[in-house]
């Protein structure tokens, strides 16, 4: 009989949220790369009302490792940066998905106008957001320490992008041709693609303190 | 889960001139496990004790108040005291074998209760071992002495005993306290699972160990329940301060 069946039997709960909750954003942001490319009004709206489902899922989750930590005492060194890392990295995928739901909103504004037109990088940056966020979230889930510790140079290449769209659409702007209030929101959406790369970032770096209980080299737990 | 097994109505306890419970009214859910926490001298074991009417033998003991199970109360002159000590087992503190075999620690009570064949005391035997989680572990040794076995295992061995009577009821009175941390996490996986089956009451000076493993817990304080509710809540969100100095260790 292993020992502390409740207590794992809370851990996997916990795993199987998460999960969840992780997967929730992946699609949330797939479906908003396909309802930009098809200009589809009623999903982009869906998409914006969903961003509630995925809080809800985050306060759960919250709820859970609270009572966890108040039920399940003593914990483990390695229990409590599990438990912490989970919390901390739910936060960072709530965000995300608040971020999918602001874009979705643009969207609407945006109305099918052609993103490339106005920033050519645009759509390799909404695809290169997509892939961090994706293997983001998954590496924390597959316990991918190794991943985890190198993937902050995947940022750099959104960096990178959210720097030539703001050129682009600066260049736009200065050309005096295109829609101004376009460019503009098109420069909000490549600021919150920008974000959603920190915070997959992030969750990398929780994965990194659940497995070694140091952030950035400086040891925490 | 939600059936109530045991209802205490307004019960008192004195000991001569020490009024020992007071007032205590309390809902034991079936197929739950109720833990009751307090400080030393605050009245939970007398309390569990009035669960199997234990404390009847003590001199000078004056009992008032309801005891229902399963809606009978107990203290009624008609009730008989060898059939509830039956349907409400009790575990101890100090894991108590018998001086025998540790087959014969299990048949004990059924062949007290008239059981006298082999094929189904041995029966009962490998039914009771195994509900109690400790079968493998004695399955080649059960003619052995049980006094041979380890504390964490006589305290097993006394549960497969209890269970061996078929209770509806198990009461705990600090079941793991003599136990060392692994033992007592095996007999709180053991609590878990015997829920499913059993009515599960248990003492404990542990308070995590409430946490951990229970579904409600009533807090005692000189004889009285200052506070009863779902553990999630007595742990997380207590009503009242005191319950919450002691849970938190600032008592007194």
């Amino acid at each position: 009989m292993s020992v502390r069946m409740n207590f794992e039997h809370e851990l996997e709960t916990l795993r199987e949220n998460m999960d969840a909750m992780g997967k929730g954003i992946q699609q949330a942001f797939a479906d908003l790369l396909s309802a930009i490319a098809l200009n589809d009004l009623e999903e982009l709206d869906r998409i914006q009302k969903n961003d509630r489902k995925i809080n809800e899922m985050e306060r759960k989750i919250e709820a859970e490792c609270l009572l966890l930590l108040t039920r399940q005492q003593p914990v483990l060194a390695s229990d409590l940066r599990i438990v912490s890392s989970v919390m901390k990295a739910v936060g960072d995928m709530e965000r995300i998905g608040d971020h999918a739901a602001d874009i979705a909103d643009m969207a609407v504004r945006l109305n099918g106008i052609s993103y490339k037109e106005y920033a050519p990088s645009m759509p390799e940056m909404l695809e290169e957001t997509r892939k961090i966020l994706c293997d983001g979230v998954e590496l924390f889930m597959a316990r991918d320490k190794e991943q985890a510790k190198e993937f902050y140079k995947r940022d750099d290449k959104i960096d990178d992008l959210f720097n030539q769209v703001k050129e682009e659409l600066v260049a736009c702007l200065k050309e005096g041709k295109k829609d101004t209030d376009a460019c503009v929101d098109l420069l909000m959406v490549a600021k919150y693609l920008e974000r959603i790369g920190d915070h997959a970032v992030n969750i990398s770096e929780w994965e990194v303190f659940k497995e070694t209980g140091s952030i950035k080299n400086e040891r925490i737990l | 889960m939600e059936n109530t097994k045991i209802s205490v109505q307004d019960l008192n306890l004195h000991y001569g001139t020490n009024h020992a419970l007071k007032h205590v009214n309390m809902e034991i859910r079936e197929n739950a496990i109720t833990a009751f926490i307090g400080p030393s001298g605050c009245g939970k074991s007398t309390f569990l004790k009035c669960l199997n009417r234990m404390n009847d033998l003590v001199e000078n003991v004056k009992i008032e108040g309801k005891v229902l199970i399963d809606g009978e109360d107990i203290y009624s002159p008609k009730a008989d005291t060898t059939l509830l000590r039956k349907k409400v087992g009790m575990v101890f503190q100090q894991a108590n074998p018998f001086p025998m075999s540790i087959y014969d620690n299990i048949a004990y009570g059924p062949r007290i209760h008239g059981i006298k064949d082999k094929a189904t005391l041995d029966q009962i035997v490998e039914e009771s071992l195994r509900g109690a989680a400790i079968f493998d572990e004695v399955k080649d040794r059960l003619k052995k002495s049980a006094l041979g076995l380890s504390g964490g295992q006589q305290q097993r061995l006394c549960i497969a005993r209890a269970l061996a009577v078929q209770p509806d009821v198990l009461l705990m009175d600090e079941p793991t306290s003599a136990l060392d941390p692994i033992s007592t996490l095996k007999i709180e996986e053991l609590m878990v699972e015997l829920k499913k089956k059993y009515t599960v009451v248990v003492v404990t000076h542990n308070m995590q160990q409430a946490a951990r493993v229970s579904d409600d817990t009533a807090f005692f304080l000189v004889g009285e329940v200052i506070e009863f509710n779902h553990t999630d809540d007595i742990f997380a969100r207590p009503q009242d301060k005191r319950t919450e100095d002691y849970i938190t260790g600032r008592f007194g």
